[in-house]
């Protein structure tokens, strides 16, 4: 029983992860949350639904394409919502992307209507798979294994590669990144394409899992990666990783001890105990002020 | 080499620098002396490209470098050691030195440097897995040089090196700055300390709130007067 919760709350908390890699990402580079990740999830997964159903593409190809798609959307967000305000206060780039945020799931709801849409029942084969006393499917099999490849291939781009080198030293200290002869706007533009990728890749297996795609997913799915993110020290990617996959189990656990009404109660519960306690959250640092 | 013009920089209604002309010639040490707020970090900020100027021309080997983007300052021969060393706390010696050759791609080239680093500060190389955070001030300051002379800079601009270090290390900074210039790398130094600064320098120019009020060959200034008296402590 414990066991198979395990395995349910860290399937659901690594899509979270997946959402909260992206806030924490954009937030390291340029101190900014982004409120628009969350409907960049949506579109993925409307992205993925439409290649899948329309087009018939192949599950795994619309994975693919759902994650340049919406790699480029963050990219062309940032461009025309956050640049321009870029030497603004902080607080006219956040509503910028309330706004952002209110118009793509609007956007959504004018092109696809209110009402929730599955995927296809074949999309991926369901099997039961039996570990001991718990079950795992193929569906939650695939989802840990897309998002743990992911997140891999994350930390290898950020480890070892050179723009990956880059973002960190942007993130750590923006001026003297440029005076490396970094191209900073460069770097912020990856760092939106690859946090909205993983968003999109998290919208596809949520849609499949929930077996359900709709305008407003993205707000709630946001809320919560955010927490996650906050919990593991935002501008942290293995806190955002942590943070997602506790929040998940926590959720999970919550509802299976009969708080099933307070599931969505439970992260943001988790939120405002990490701000009392621990501002910085897990994996966070001090707040230096740079003089 | 590089000839600024006329510089005047503004933050809102403060009036940072106020018509600034100075040269620097191939192979020189200059230094550009003077109090806190005189407005020295503002001029290599300009030149870098990070700060934008209100008038004025700065020109680089013939070329009008005055509005360029900072990473293209950098492509262009110009790399500075930024005040407070700035180096990356979180990120690795080696990796803070890789960053300083960010916009190079011979890789022959990048590992012969890095040797020559390693070569003029022994210390960067038993600390290169280290991250940056852990060094002392000092060993941050040789890591900021380092991760300069990575770029393979023509002109390096030095922001207050000696700032904060024990004057043993400053002694050493300073002798380590005038071998970086024997190798042919041109150098504009700004500081605080200008007993130091004028003893390793050609000439020298003296910044008070924002204008040049004296300007000459070192060893002069370091006679002159009012110098002794401003920032000798006599």
């Amino acid at each position: 029983m414990l066991l198979q919760q395990l395995i349910n709350g860290i399937t659901l908390g690594s899509t979270y992860a997946l959402i909260a890699l992206g806030y924490t990402m954009v937030y390291g580079i340029i101190a900014l949350i982004n409120f628009a990740h969350g409907e960049i999830f949506m579109a993925g997964a409307f992205a993925g639904l439409f290649m899948v159903t329309v087009l018939k593409i192949n599950i795994f190809l619309s994975l693919i394409l759902s994650m340049v798609f919406c790699m480029i959307m963050g990219v062309v967000i940032e461009r025309i919502a956050y640049r321009p305000l870029r030497k603004s206060s902080r607080l006219s780039a956040l509503i910028s992307a309330i706004g952002v945020s209110i118009f793509l799931s609007t956007l959504a709801l004018m092109v696809f209507g209110a009402d929730a849409k599955g995927f296809p029942d074949n999309t991926i084969p369901l099997i039961q798979i039996k570990l001991g006393p718990a079950e795992i499917s193929s569906l939650q099999l695939l989802i840990l294994g897309i998002s743990a490849f992911l997140m891999m291939a994350l930390e290898f781009i950020v480890r070892k590669t050179k723009i990956g080198k880059a973002m960190r030293a942007t993130s750590q200290d923006y001026h003297t990144a440029s005076l490396m002869g970094v191209n900073v706007n460069r770097v912020i533009s990856v760092t939106f394409a690859l946090g909205s990728s993983l968003a999109a890749a998290g919208g596809v297996l949520v849609g499949i899992l929930y077996n359900s795609v709709s305008f407003n997913m993205g707000l709630m799915a946001g809320l919560k990666a955010f927490a996650a993110a906050v919990l593991g020290g935002i501008g942290s990617i293995p806190g955002a990783m942590f943070g997602g996959i506790f929040l998940g189990v926590a959720e999970v656990m919550g509802v299976a001890a009969g708080y099933s009404s307070y599931r969505d109660a439970i992260a943001f519960a988790i939120l405002v105990l990490v701000l009392l306690i621990k501002p910085t959250g897990l994996f966070g640092q001090k707040i230096q002020k740079k003089v | 080499m590089l000839v600024v013009e006329n510089l005047s920089v503004s933050y809102g209604a403060i009036n940072a620098l106020k018509g600034i002309s100075f040269e620097i010639t191939k192979g020189e040490i200059v230094a550009l002396i003077g109090a806190n707020g005189a407005g020295k970090t503002t001029i290599l900020n300009t030149i870098s490209g990070i700060v934008e100027p209100k008038t004025g021309k700065i020109t680089y080997n013939n070329k009008d470098i005055t509005r360029v983007v900072p990473h293209e300052v950098v492509k262009l021969g110009i790399s500075q050691v930024p005040e407070g060393r700035r180096v990356f706390p979180k990120m690795s010696v080696l990796e803070n030195l890789e960053m300083g050759a960010y916009t190079r791609s011979d890789k022959q080239g990048i590992k012969q440097d890095m040797a020559e680093v390693f070569q003029r500060f022994p210390r960067l190389e038993e600390r290169k897995k280290q991250l940056a955070k852990t060094l002392s001030g000092g060993e941050q300051q040789m890591l900021a040089m380092g991760r300069a002379l990575m770029a393979r800079p023509q002109l390096l601009l030095m922001d207050e090196p000696s700032m904060g270090l024990a004057p043993i290390l400053v002694e050493e900074i300073f002798n380590i700055i005038a071998e970086i210039n024997k190798t042919g790398t041109t150098i504009l130094l700004v500081e605080q300390n200008a007993h130091m600064a004028l003893s390793v320098s050609n000439r020298g120019y003296v910044l008070e709130t924002g204008e040049i009020v004296l300007k000459g060959e070192a060893s002069d200034l370091a006679q002159n007067p009012d110098v002794r008296k401003a920032y000798l402590g006599e």
